[in-house]
């Protein structure tokens, strides 16, 4: 496309970089609306004409599925904005979702031209305008799908990774359903990240589109439990299989205390809340536990949602307690920024060594340690090592861990022939097949926890891969268990 | 949706429903449960699978009225659905052959004692079982019972029928007349703790099914952890029976206090809105 744009780039780069209107911080932290209200037209307009429209764009190499950010954003210059969101949906489905949650300043915005001297171009945001401008003036068109083919492929899990699966394959025609093991569809999306992050409506609104594609989903359906892999494959008469059954079991610190009543995993912490809506009991049937005070251990964004949950649910205080420092923590700036805004104490550097209770066992502390930085550990990542002598005890009535996750262990428990690493990670090779014929993986499931992105763009490769698998390259796509490749996880 | 397709009540508190899970009924083996909810606003509670028929496509639930949850369900009737039923869950009973077993059920624990006990029975075990309840009317299951045992002792604690005491009292009578291989035991945590103690001194081999709080079921919240040998276990996808000797009863019956002030307001607020069909709940048997 030719320049949408009139103004030189020097023009372009005295525009400041617009802001998205945001719920005030005291209010917002009482409620479980969005914090981030987006852009107006006008704002959207004049951010979108930022975009030097470079050559070489190179934000659409630090996007994990390649959208094409600059036809999207040359699109939005000449104001068409459904044009606009059609385009990133070519290449990302769920693009309400990924303009809100992604970690845009280390992908797309990190390597923007306009970033190296100025704000780059709000990239994320503008997603998210165009998805939502979209979506409320009803201007969704299902992309053309392809001739129906007779194949059925099963998606396992309704996570942003089997959803992305799921919509691409339907696109190619085959016959899809997906199995959720909840009640709701979703994963994460669903029952971990907050509504104030990403509205229900604005879930339910992806999930319609990948429904409007043909996608069967059934709900209240584990699979391993209420049908096993061969039994998908040899009973129910599916030829190719995804699993994004992603990395929700929770780790604990296994420190002393753990046993006590309120301490939770930020799992289950945020499925209470979430997915249970607990927000409302006794209204709903679903309780949780708030005390005045509440330490959330963690600094990725499990542990941001979580303690700005508490906030939300009442707290008077809420503490993150996190053992290295502010530059280590792998949450979205936005999230930690946002949550310093409404008030959440953090407690950098700082180590819980046991969980205290009363006499009727609730808690009633969390005894803590110092912690300063010492050398670079194996991820080059500074070694918190403790201060002697600096322990403490921080009065709470709530303890809520977010200090990793593993991959849900029933269908490797349940799948002969699956490989697995490390913690019951799926290994998977290029294509994300796994050593099971047929069976591919990707998500949390493969990478041990990761970003929706990623997740997403795993279950587009897989896509293209049981396409070409089913296409009749059977065995190009199969790796040997033992030329598997691990993938590494980032936390 | 699930439909019912029979409700019965066993006692005036406790219903036995038959529920269309086509899905769920061939897949099922002892020591399986669901998780079901009863309302779209409902919580998530695991339930044990009692039995199933797959040519029908039904599985057989039995439920007791204790918290909000299980006092809805009993308001149901035959032709009302329930929105979400999912399994099974839970690690299968290892069915034993060739020993000596003695079953012990107490209270509604006696349905998921059943389809362990018809099992091992099934597999040619020797099976001796115990049935407690507190006084006669809260007795279960007794022709069941009988049926799948080559004897069965029936306590209660106030003696209106069989043995007045406790199971643990019928118990260590078994353990000092009998050569017992395995005892199973599925009951109130106080009594599955007590159990252990008397098969703890006597060094025979037991196993519990443990009521942890649950919230999915699939290993994905950590609520229903238990400490078992010192290591931390999640009930619904590493048990949920468990090696009673190495269970931390205490820690399990703190735990499961944790909301019940929240539970006593929840039926609180039900009993009020529901009273007329509480009350026909217990005039129905
Ligand atoms: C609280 C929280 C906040 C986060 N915030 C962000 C963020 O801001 N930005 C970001 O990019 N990433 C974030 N992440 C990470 C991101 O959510 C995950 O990387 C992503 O959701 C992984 O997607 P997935 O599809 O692989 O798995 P999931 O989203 O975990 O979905 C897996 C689904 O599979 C289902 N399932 C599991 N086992 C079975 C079975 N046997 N049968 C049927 N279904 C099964 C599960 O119930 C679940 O619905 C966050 C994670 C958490 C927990
Ligand atoms: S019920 Fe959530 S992990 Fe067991």
């Amino acid at each position: 496309m030719s320049t949408a744009n009139a103004l030189k780039p020097s023009q372009r780069m005295k525009i400041p970089r617009a802001k998205s209107a945001e719920q005030d911080a005291h209010e917002r932290a009482c409620n479980f609306l969005e914090v981030a209200l987006g852009f107006s037209v006008e704002q959207a307009l004049s951010e979108a004409t930022r975009c030097l429209e470079c050559k070489d764009p190179v934000c659409m190499t630090g996007c994990p599925v390649n959208v094409d950010i600059r036809s999207f954003l040359q699109l939005m210059m000449v104001e068409d904005y459904a044009g606009a969101v059609r385009k990133i949906r070519e290449s990302n489905y769920l693009p309400a979702i990924c303009g809100r949650v992604c970690p845009q300043e280390t992908q797309c915005e990190a390597v923007c031209t306009m970033g190296k001297k100025h704000e780059p171009v709000a990239i994320g945001k503008l997603e998210r305008f165009v998805a939502d401008y979209e979506s409320l003036r009803g201007l969704f068109v299902p992309p053309a799908g392809a001739p129906q083919r007779a194949e059925k492929v099963a998606i396992v899990g309704s996570g942003p990774s089997g959803l992305t699966c799921a919509a691409e394959l339907a696109q190619k025609g085959y016959q899809v359903t997906v199995f959720e093991a909840l009640h709701e569809v979703g994963g994460v999306l669903r029952y971990g990240i907050p509504e104030f992050r990403l509205p229900r409506t604005v879930l339910d609104m992806e999930i319609g589109r990948v429904k409007d594609l043909g996608v069967e989903i059934l709900t209240n359906f584990v699979v391993g439990m209420t049908a096993t892999l061969d039994e998908l494959m040899d009973t129910w008469g599916f030829s190719a299989i995804y699993l994004g059954t992603g990395a929700g079991s929770p780790s604990f610190m296994e420190i002393p205390g753990e046993g006590l009543i309120g301490v939770y995993s930020a799992n289950e912490f945020l499925t209470r809340v979430n997915l249970m809506r607990a927000y409302a009991f006794p209204d709903t049937d679903t309780p949780v536990r708030i005390g005045k005070h509440v330490a959330v251990i963690g600094g990725g964004n499990t542990a941001m949602d979580a303690v700005r949950t508490s906030l939300r649910l009442g707290a008077e205080k809420a503490y993150l307690v996190y053992r290295r420092s502010r530059t280590e923590m792998p949450a979205r700036d936005e999230e930690i920024h946002h949550a310093e805004e409404e008030g959440v104490e953090f407690l950098l550097l700082t180590n819980p060594l046991r969980i205290l209770g009363n006499e009727k066992h609730e808690v009633r502390g969390m005894e803590c340690q110092r912690m300063e930085l010492g050398e670079p550990d194996s991820s080059g990542r500074r070694k918190p090592v403790p201060i002697p002598g600096s322990e403490f005890v921080l009065e709470v009535e709530t303890v809520i861990e977010a200090v990793g996750q593993s991959p849900n262990p029933i269908v490797q428990s349940t799948t002969p022939g699956l490989k697995t690493g490390r913690k019951g990670v799926v290994e998977v090779g290029e294509k994300q097949e796994t050593s099971r014929r047929g069976v591919f993986a990707g998500g949390d499931l493969s990478r041990g926890g990761a970003t929706v992105i990623l997740a997403m763009k795993d279950g587009k490769t897989a896509a293209a891969a049981i396409d070409e698998y089913l296409n009749g390259k059977r065995d190009l796509v199969v790796v040997a268990p033992e030329t598997a490749v691990p993938q590494t996880a980032r936390s | 949706m699930f439909k019912i397709r029979e409700k019965e009540f066993l006692s005036p508190t406790i219903a036995r429903f038959v529920i269309e899970a086509p899905f769920i009924a061939p897949k099922r083996k002892p020591g399986n449960f669901v998780i079901l909810r009863v309302s779209e606003r409902g919580e998530r509670i695991p339930i044990t699978l009692v039995d199933s028929d797959p040519g029908a496509g039904t599985v057989t639930l039995i439920v007791q009225g204790i918290g909000k949850t299980t006092k809805e369900l009993l308001t149901k009737n035959v032709g009302d659905a329930i929105p979400d039923v999912v399994g099974p869950l839970g690690k299968p009973t290892p069915i034993h052959t060739n020993e000596t077993i003695v079953c012990v059920g107490g209270g509604v624990g006696t349905a998921e004692l059943l389809p362990i006990t018809r099992a091992l029975h099934a597999a040619g075990n020797i099976v001796y079982s115990i049935v407690g309840a507190r006084s006669r009317d809260l007795i279960i299951l007794e022709q069941e019972m009988a049926a799948a045992s080559d004897e069965l002792f029936m306590t209660t604690d106030d003696g209106s029928y069989g043995r007045k005491g406790f199971v643990t009292d019928q118990l260590r009578d078994l353990l000092t007349s009998r050569k017992v291989d395995t005892v199973y035991a599925i009951g109130p945590l106080p009594m599955m703790k007590a159990v252990s103690g008397v098969t703890k001194d006597a060094g025979v081999k037991t196993v519990v099914s443990l009521n942890a709080l649950m919230v999915d079921g699939t290993g994905m919240c950590g609520g229903c952890r238990v400490s078992v040998g010192g290591k931390m276990r999640f009930a619904c996808v590493d048990g949920p029976e468990f090696n009673a000797h190495e269970v931390d009863f205490d820690e399990l019956i703190i735990r499961n206090r944790s909301y019940s002030e929240h539970e006593r307001e929840s039926v609180q607020r039900f009993e009020e809105s529901h009273a007329c069909q509480a009350r026909g709940a217990e005039v129905a048997p």
